[in-house]
């Protein structure tokens, strides 16, 4: 099953979020992330969805989607050229002897130093998913005691 | 408007009770909201219900998805609590808008007076217009008590709604193209063309095109089916000439239809040979089952308005005769006996003695198929019958809002004995109005299609589907101030149904005591493919 990222544009209103999952959620599909945000118009929100799915039934559910009254628009950003951000906290075990060595594994990725406690590191790295994926796995072998990600945001290409 | 009062919604009862319009007081909420339903099938105006909150609005819930699946336009109003006990777990409180959010085309809960002549005016708009359909509005009691000027706005300015209603002018080229050149063609309509009003461009392109054409059950009465290009209903019970024709086609034209299961059986072996064009309102429903070749997505009318100009018949002679062999070779039919009463029998009488002019609104089993295919339709909105979510208990409250919606019609309900049941509380209802509905009640004391299933398909292991104890329905009717006839001989059918039709001041059940084991065919089995049709009972 493909991932598929898919951008909309909907109405600045309370409900509009359930509407929008209800469809996923009643195909038995999981949402692997949601980014919901203001945009440069107060009336207007926008979700950035993403999710694994049969092709097809994701052509449905973008169908489904532009048939809710609160959506404006919808625009599926998998095979297209954008803009893909997000990101990460995620808290290692450091002891004193690994906690430079994390340190400048972070400084590779301009990771921001969120904390640091006498047993962990807690950085905060942004960038496209790919990277990001790259850092955990890196930062894997140090223990990983917590991790969480904003869910992705996707903007289209200017040119 | 249709409805019932309870806490929440007393001070918008307080003011219909002086309302310019006519309210009908139901006897139960599902049978307020399915005669909204019926009413804005017969007359394609929307219909109006109101309820309470909490058990109010879940028991329309049942009638709101009847409306959502077969696209019938309803506004919906239920009370809330006040909007400071929203959440709270107050007396008769649910949670309206997302109870009822997968089954409404749109929902609204009031939050603030200021909005509310809007949404009254948006609500009317959106189920009114593309594809139609239920939308429910939530009004808390406290916005309804409050008062605020009143000013109804003008228009409607909704961003993320805008319903294309002309056809793509190239994709209708290509179309006109395509059917000119086709070999072996068939028409396939459905619903849309009901709900767009469409029959009259439709018969046009059968006129002028000459290709055969099959409906969907809820099509039916788009093109006569007294026509010789009419093959009537395609489907799981449709004729074996719709369902050959369609399968043997090189070109299926599909209008406001939308692929149903029912239709198509099993996926992969559907229309073998053919492209598709297919012209609907709702892009969503294009190559959604079945893969299309021209999608034109817009309204029926407007579309076929178009292609009517542009059209070239297709030389289709040889394919038109055979179908027409088809048609004569294998006709929809039943075993007749001399003394027993087939429910076949009872249709095919009723259908006689209106002269096939009454609208027939239906139940949900056995009784709809054989209303489907032994009464001969040939206006749109004269078949009236829950397609989509199969919602026995249906037809006779949907009865009541045709009958109030074309006084000028007999409107009788085909009712199995099991269906009837379900919502027969409304018949006080009618009598209270003296509609003169006929409620035909084939009762065959089983809750016959899926005894059917259990027969052909469960060893014949009849579980639960025995009716063998129900109430006496002529009482029935006598107790609920209508007139009840019961039918047990077969001569004894037409002289009932002309007594019934002398009747215009009340309701009138007629309980046809009809065989037993009678099954619907022809059958083609659930998923599995036309080949494997069910012509008649296997001995």
């Amino acid at each position: 099953m493909k991932q598929h990222v898919i951008s909309v544009q909907v109405e600045n209103k309370f409900g509009v979020l359930a509407r929008v999952a209800g469809l996923f959620s009643a195909r038995g599909y999981n949402i692997d992330s949601l980014a919901v945000s203001n945009t440069c118009h107060d009336e207007v929100s926008v979700m950035t969805i993403v999710v694994s799915g049969d092709d097809r039934v994701i052509e449905q559910v973008k169908k489904q989607l532009n048939k809710l009254i609160d959506v404006i628009k919808i625009s599926d950003h998998t095979d297209i050229s954008s803009i893909q951000r997000e990101f990460i906290l995620i808290r290692v075990s450091a002891q004193p002897k690994t906690r430079s060595e994390i340190i400048k594994l972070g400084e590779v990725f301009n990771a921001n130093i969120s904390e640091i406690s006498p047993k962990s590191i807690t950085l905060g790295i942004k960038g496209d998913p790919d990277k990001i994926d790259e850092v955990v796995e890196l930062l894997r072998p140090y223990g990983i005691k917590e991790l969480m990600r904003t869910g992705r945001i996707s903007m289209l290409k200017d040119m | 408007m249709f409805g019932y009062p309870g806490g929440v919604v007393i001070p918008i009862f307080h003011q219909i009770f002086n309302a310019p319009f006519k309210f009908i007081l139901s006897r139960h909420e599902q049978g307020a909201v399915h005669a909204a339903d019926g009413y804005a099938r017969a007359s394609g105006k929307p219909g109006v219900v109101i309820a309470t909150s909490g058990p109010g609005a879940t028991n329309l819930v049942t009638g709101i998805a009847t409306a959502h699946l077969d696209s019938v336009p309803l506004v919906v109003i239920t009370g809330q609590v006040s909007r400071d006990m929203i959440g709270n777990d107050a007396f008769q409180e649910v949670d309206v808008t997302g109870i009822t959010r997968p089954i409404t085309k749109h929902n609204y809960l009031v939050q603030d007076i200021k909005d509310l002549s809007r949404i009254i005016k948006e609500a009317f708009h959106i189920a009114s217009t593309g594809r139609p359909g239920p939308v429910v509005i939530d009004i808390p009691v406290d916005i309804s008590n409050g008062t605020h000027k009143f000013s109804y706005p003008e228009t409607v300015n909704l961003k993320g709604y805008k319903p294309n209603y002309e056809g793509h002018p190239n994709q209708i080229k290509r179309a006109a193209k395509m059917i000119a050149q086709a070999k072996r063609p068939v028409i396939y309509a459905g619903g849309g063309v009901v709900i767009s009003d469409a029959s009259k461009e439709l018969r046009e392109l059968v006129k002028k095109t000459g290709i055969p054409i099959t409906t969907t059950l809820l099509g039916l009465g788009i093109f006569p089916e007294t026509d010789p290009l009419s093959l009537e209903m395609l489907g799981m019970h449709g004729t074996y000439y719709a369902n050959h024709a369609v399968n043997e086609s090189d070109l299926l034209i599909a209008i406001g239809a939308r692929f149903d299961d029912r239709v198509t059986g099993k996926i992969t072996s559907f229309i073998p040979e053919a492209k598709v064009i297919h012209i609907d309102i709702d892009p969503a429903s294009v190559s959604k089952n079945v893969a299309v070749d021209i999608p034109i997505v817009g309204d029926c009318k407007t579309v076929l308005k178009e292609l009517n100009k542009i059209i070239e018949p297709p030389k289709i002679g040889p394919w038109v005769q055979k179908v027409m062999e088809m048609k004569k070779s294998n006709p929809l039919t039943y075993e007749d006996t001399k003394s027993r009463i087939k429910p076949q029998f009872v249709v095919e009488e009723l259908y006689r003695l209106t002269n096939g002019e009454a609208i027939i609104t239906t139940e949900v089993g056995q009784n709809q198929m054989w209303a489907a295919q032994f009464y001969k339709y040939t206006e749109p909105r004269s078949f009236i019958s829950s397609g989509g979510l199969g919602t026995m208990g249906y037809g006779f409250p949907a009865a009541i809002g045709a009958q109030l919606a074309r006084p000028d019609k007999r409107v009788i309900d085909i009712a199995g004995d099991g269906s009837i049941q379900m919502n027969i509380q409304e018949l006080v209802v009618a009598s209270q109005h003296r509609l003169p509905i006929i409620i035909a009640i084939l009762n065959n004391g089983f809750l016959g299609m899926v005894r059917q299933w259990q027969q052909l398909f469960f060893d014949k292991r009849y579980s639960h589907t025995c009716m063998n104890f129900s109430p006496d329905f002529v009482k029935l009717a006598e107790a609920h101030h209508a007139v009840g006839i019961r039918v047990t001989k077969k001569d004894e059918v037409a002289p009932a149904i002309e007594k019934a039709l002398s009747i215009t001041d009340k309701p009138i059940i007629i309980d046809f005591q009809v065989a037993k084991e009678e099954n619907v065919y022809p059958m083609v089995p659930a998923g599995k493919s036309v080949k494997e049709t069910i012509m008649r009972e296997l001995a």
